[in-house]
């Protein structure tokens, strides 16, 4: 990238304008996703959109490809509206999508044929980017052949082949195992240096945190439900980035704060937290967490001395923000745990759950759950109007339906499902799916 | 690593020149080349006979037959994919042509394409005066019918299932419509497809062998073919000489199998998309033969600049892409004027169709047909229910072990491929021996050929039952009763309902040869809808053959609707293993 040196010659080559995106739930009503974003991307630049699941973020990346159409607002490419595919971008994707029945070239030269180059200018072309990204000796084998890493290494050489303006990557590094990731990264951030790189900016989406402060000059953190722009975070550490750094880990502190403090509203106030015996089942959706998984964290944190240092706590389990942050949030809904900057603090029922005795514990959990878990206290209490204290899980899905879409809303039910039934607050039969109290959960008279 | 590499690679240069496996391949591929040749200018013959092919028995010509025949069925085949392509695509692809082409496409397989052979043969006959290719022609189409349906369903449904992920990368790498089709289309519908086809093409041997030899308004039509020649055989009450032909039969459905279709399955098998991968590889030992060979490479090599050349031509068709935003009213617009025209093509056929049978015959003749068609209803009702209980304890004993099933599983394919009317006159003979009336002796013709898919169906389902399940129900010492109602009923179940719906439809197609028979001098007929369409064929009365065909058409619709979609359901919902 020669000509970029000051922010202020700075060519826009990607610009998001108030853009919405909704989708349709079963019924027709609008379930919003995106939410007034609005950002650029410009030349000599790394830019991260970080979020959990349901952020949005891959809808966002897909706005921007070009490959789906914003409910409102616009995105535009060098200027021009964009009315399908961005032509000045090429996509790494978390899945490879690979075609898996042409070789590592055909593969690489897919984007160079489709517009109509001859072989005889493909074929260099392609060999030179797959010795580049380090395919060399495997231009003749079937992705089938190669390893994840190997494969998403294809991915990169057929999106760099086509030299576009920016490169947008999904995800690209989460279906790899650590190592691969850790090393397929640091190859294209020396390759993002050298002076033969094709492509002007990057923009990635991902959930791992640490990703986005090693690789990114700015980062934007989405919101959850609808995704919204909480907060863009410059990142002016020097390159190569050192993990180990001081500074590289307060930057991930913060971050980690953001992502797991309250929303806060256009002023940038915290915005009052919903609580969570008096939200609705579609205020406040249960993270999709089992209670095992929530028990397991209960127990590390009670063993750690009853408080952590999330990234921490992260490091320790080698797990990645996305998994991590939705048991975070059942323990603080349960009221299990409490998070304050980055730090998750056991709550005295927390401690008295883990280290109480199954048939205890589990009248601890149903206890809480009734209260503060806003569906599975919306089953009970709907259950309980009933005669004979069942009732049919379509009843949930349509209700559910409406605030989420059809998949979000099995998941909710099926979470509330795992909940109810560890806490023998409800059972359910899946063969004609009818919910039903637990006969020592009736209300006794 | 600077890349002094070539393109291919090394081991193609280390490989000899031409081995003894090159002769031979190359060697077929003349032969094929010459045979076709040959037979195509054949196809052609002028027939001052008026479209009678003197078919001799002669078994010596036999062979020539065989090869009119299967040349036949391959012209029909390639019709299938290349209509399953258009057609597919079409529906997959157009939200406005789904609506009309996917019902259509769901009656067109509900149609018994027999029952229109009369029509269709005046057609081609007038199409190409003076000239054996207008019998040709109707002969392919009636076995294109029988392939086509099955084939496109699977295709559409292969276009709508294609992952994610690859559409997105083809349309963010901004392959044209020609390109896409060919790179990612076809190869992600290409596993389906080719079971499909392989499945299609076994049922196409019927309507082949039904097809060659054809009375319509008194006169008789034949082609040379293998079809042709068992009518000849059991005008002349030569068993033995259908015998013959029923080796010879036999060879070609084996040979076909072998050369044809196991290289291709195990050929497809590259088109996987990995996430599923196959418990079992096909293997074929001709597809490996000819992967030794060298000629595949040589042939295609000067195929791909042609390949390239249609990737240019193609350009103009755009990108396979479509505008993110189009204005609601533009939108709108097309969806009334589409609807409109429609509707007025629907109306205008409705409307024709009543002053056609007002004229012709009155409506009087649907409420017989609808009687006759019960008749026929209730032989196809008693065939499926005594198939089941006859194959299904065999199927799944047969499936149960793998040994048993190894050996059975090609057996009965080659059986459910088979022309069953190639059979019919050894039934035939016997019924004559012992007076049994056609109107019982029907069921067992219609059965000949359709209670095979059950078997099929049930061995795959059992084979497919889980081991450890198995062992389980042993470890506890289950008893027989409940090992069938726990376990094998509703592991075999989805794949009975699709055996069943096979074979029910097989047998409505069969009752049109069925219930009516001529064996030397002796002329057999059934009451039933089947007979009731067959007369009118013969006699070329059309408005009969209208309103029999639609009337098995409505029954054959409704009893799908009724039935085997709900038990399709149920088996989707809750037996899926």
């Amino acid at each position: 990238m020669p000509e970029v040196d000051t922010t202020a010659t700075r060519q826009v080559i990607v610009a998001v304008d108030h853009v919405d995106k909704h989708f349709t739930t079963p019924d027709g009503q609008p379930l919003p996703v995106l939410e007034d974003i609005n950002f650029e991307l410009s030349e000599g630049e790394i830019v991260a959109l970080l979020g959990k699941s349901g952020s949005g973020k891959s809808t966002l990346l897909r706005c921007i490809a070009g490959l789906l159409a914003p409910t409102s607002g616009t995105v535009s490419y060098r200027g021009t509206p964009l009315n399908g595919a961005n032509p000045g971008v090429a996509m790494v994707f978390q899945s490879f999508a690979l075609l898996p029945w042409l070789t590592v070239q055909a593969n690489t030269e897919m984007g160079l044929e489709a517009r109509g180059m001859p072989p005889a200018e493909c074929h260099p072309l392609a060999l030179k980017m797959i010795d580049l990204i380090g395919l060399d000796g495997f231009e003749q084998a079937y992705p089938k052949e190669l390893s994840g890493g190997m494969r998403q290494r294809v991915g990169f050489a057929r999106a760099l082949v086509v030299e576009p303006d920016a490169l947008l990557m999904d995800e690209p590094f989460s279906a790899l195992d650590v190592l691969t990731a850790e090393n397929l990264r640091t190859e294209l951030l020396n390759l993002w240096k050298g002076k033969d790189f094709p492509t002007k900016a990057i923009l990635i989406v991902t959930h791992n945190i640490e990703e986005a402060v090693l690789m990114a000059d700015r980062i934007f953190v989405l919101t959850s439900n609808p995704g919204r722009l909480r907060a863009e975070i410059p990142d002016p550490l020097p390159r190569p980035r050192d993990r180990r750094s001081p500074e590289f880990e307060a930057l991930v502190d913060q971050i980690y704060g953001i992502m797991t403090g309250r929303e806060t509203d256009d002023a940038g106030q915290p915005a009052p937290a919903l609580e969570p015996a008096l939200a609705s089942p579609t205020e406040l959706p249960l993270p999709d967490v089992s209670v095992g998984g929530l028990a397991g964290l209960m127990e590390i944190l009670a063993n750690l001395g009853g408080h952590a240092d999330l990234p921490d706590l992260a490091k320790i389990l080698t797990f990645e923000v996305d998994d991590l942050l939705p048991i975070v949030d059942a323990a603080e809904m349960l009221g299990f745990a409490k998070v304050a900057d980055a730090d998750l603090h056991l709550s005295p029922e927390g401690d008295e759950w883990v280290h109480a005795d199954i048939q205890r514990s589990k009248e601890l959990f149903a206890e809480v759950a009734r209260e503060r878990a806003p569906l599975v206290r919306a089953i009970v209490r709907a259950l309980e109007t009933t005669k004979d204290g069942t009732l049919n899980e379509r009843f949930f899905l349509d209700l559910l339906g409406r605030g989420f879409g059809e998949d979000e809303a099995r998941a909710q039910l099926n979470t509330a499902i795992n909940w109810g039934r560890y806490g023998e607050v409800f059972d359910y039969d899946a063969d004609d799916g009818e919910l039903m109290l637990e006969k020592a959960a009736y209300p006794v008279d | 690593m600077a890349s002094t590499r070539s393109f291919p690679t090394r081991g193609v240069l280390g490989r000899p020149r031409f081995s003894p496996v090159d002769l031979i391949v190359l060697a077929a591929v003349v032969l094929l080349l010459l045979g076709i040749l040959r037979l195509a200018h054949d196809m052609n013959a002028r027939s001052a006979t008026a479209h009678v092919a003197i078919v001799s028995t002669d078994p010596a010509k036999l062979p020539y037959y065989a090869a009119r025949s299967l040349l036949r069925m391959f012209i029909a085949f390639f019709a299938s994919v290349v209509f399953t392509f258009v057609y597919a695509t079409a529906a997959a692809r157009s939200r406005r042509a789904r609506v009309v082409l996917l019902p259509l496409l769901d009656i067109l397989q509900s149609v018994p394409i027999l029952g229109f052979l009369a029509v269709t043969i005046t057609f081609f006959i007038a199409l190409f005066p003076g000239s054996e290719l207008g019998l040709e022609c109707a002969s392919i189409f009636a076995i294109f019918t029988s392939m086509a349906w099955n084939m496109t369903f699977s295709m559409y449904y292969s276009l709508t299932a294609e992952p994610a992920e690859l559409d997105e990368a083809a349309r963010m790498f901004r392959l044209t419509k020609w390109e896409r089709f060919w790179q990612l289309d076809v190869p992600s519908s290409m596993i389906g497809l080719v079971w499909n086809g392989m499945m299609s093409f076994g049922g196409g041997w019927f309507f082949l062998a039904a097809s060659e030899a054809i009375s319509v308004g008194n006169k008789t039509y034949t082609l040379p073919g293998i079809g042709s020649y068992v009518a000849a055989a059991e005008d002349k009450g030569d068993l033995g000489e259908v015998g013959l032909a029923i080796v010879a039969m036999v060879i070609m459905v084996v040979g076909v199998n072998v050369l044809f279709w196991r290289p291709l399955v195990a050929y497809a098998e590259k088109f996987r998309v990995e996430t599923s991968e196959a418990v079992q590889q096909p293997k074929s030992y001709v597809l490996n033969f000819l992967r030794q060979s060298h000629i595949p490479s040589y042939i295609s090599k000067p195929l791909k600049p042609a390949g390239r050349g249609l990737d240019r031509i193609t350009r103009p068709f755009g990108l396979a892409e479509y505008p993110l935003h189009t204005p609601e009213y533009k939108r709108r617009a097309g969806d009334v004027v589409f609807t409109v025209a429609m509707g007025a093509v629907i109306l205008f056929g409705v409307y024709r169709g009543i002053v056609y049978f007002d004229h012709a015959a009155g409506f009087g003749q649907f409420t017989r047909c609808l009687g006759l068609g019960f008749l026929t209803f209730i032989r196809v009702v008693v065939l499926v229910v005594v198939a089941t209980l006859i194959w299904v304890p065999l199927g799944v004993k047969i499936g149960m072990s793998p040994k048993l099933s190894r050996y059975a599983q090609p057996v009965v394919q080659v059986l459910a491929s088979f022309p069953a009317i190639l059979l019919f006159p050894f039934a035939i003979a016997v019924f004559l021996h012992l007076g049994i009336s056609l109107n019982f002796g029907g069921i067992f013709l219609m059965a000949l050929g359709a209670q095979w898919y059950i078997l099929f169906n049930v061995i795959a389902g059992a084979s497919a039952i889980p081991n450890d399940l198995r062992e389980l129900m042993d470890q506890f010492r289950v008893p027989w009763q409940q090992k069938w109602r726990e376990l094998i009923l509703p592991g075999i179940f989805p794949y009975y309902v699709t055996g069943g719906i096979t074979a029910a439809g097989g047998a409505w197609n069969a009752s049109i040869v069925a219930e009516i028979a001529t064996y030397g001098k002796h002329h057999l007929v059934a009451s039933g809808l089947g007979a009731y369409i067959a007369r009118a064929s013969i006699k070329g009365d059309y408005p009969e053959i209208l309103s029999g065909v639609i009337v098995m058409s409505f029954y054959v619709v409704v009893v799908n609707r009724l039935v085997w979609r709900r038990l399709y359901h149920l088996a989707e919902t809750k037996y899926s293993l």
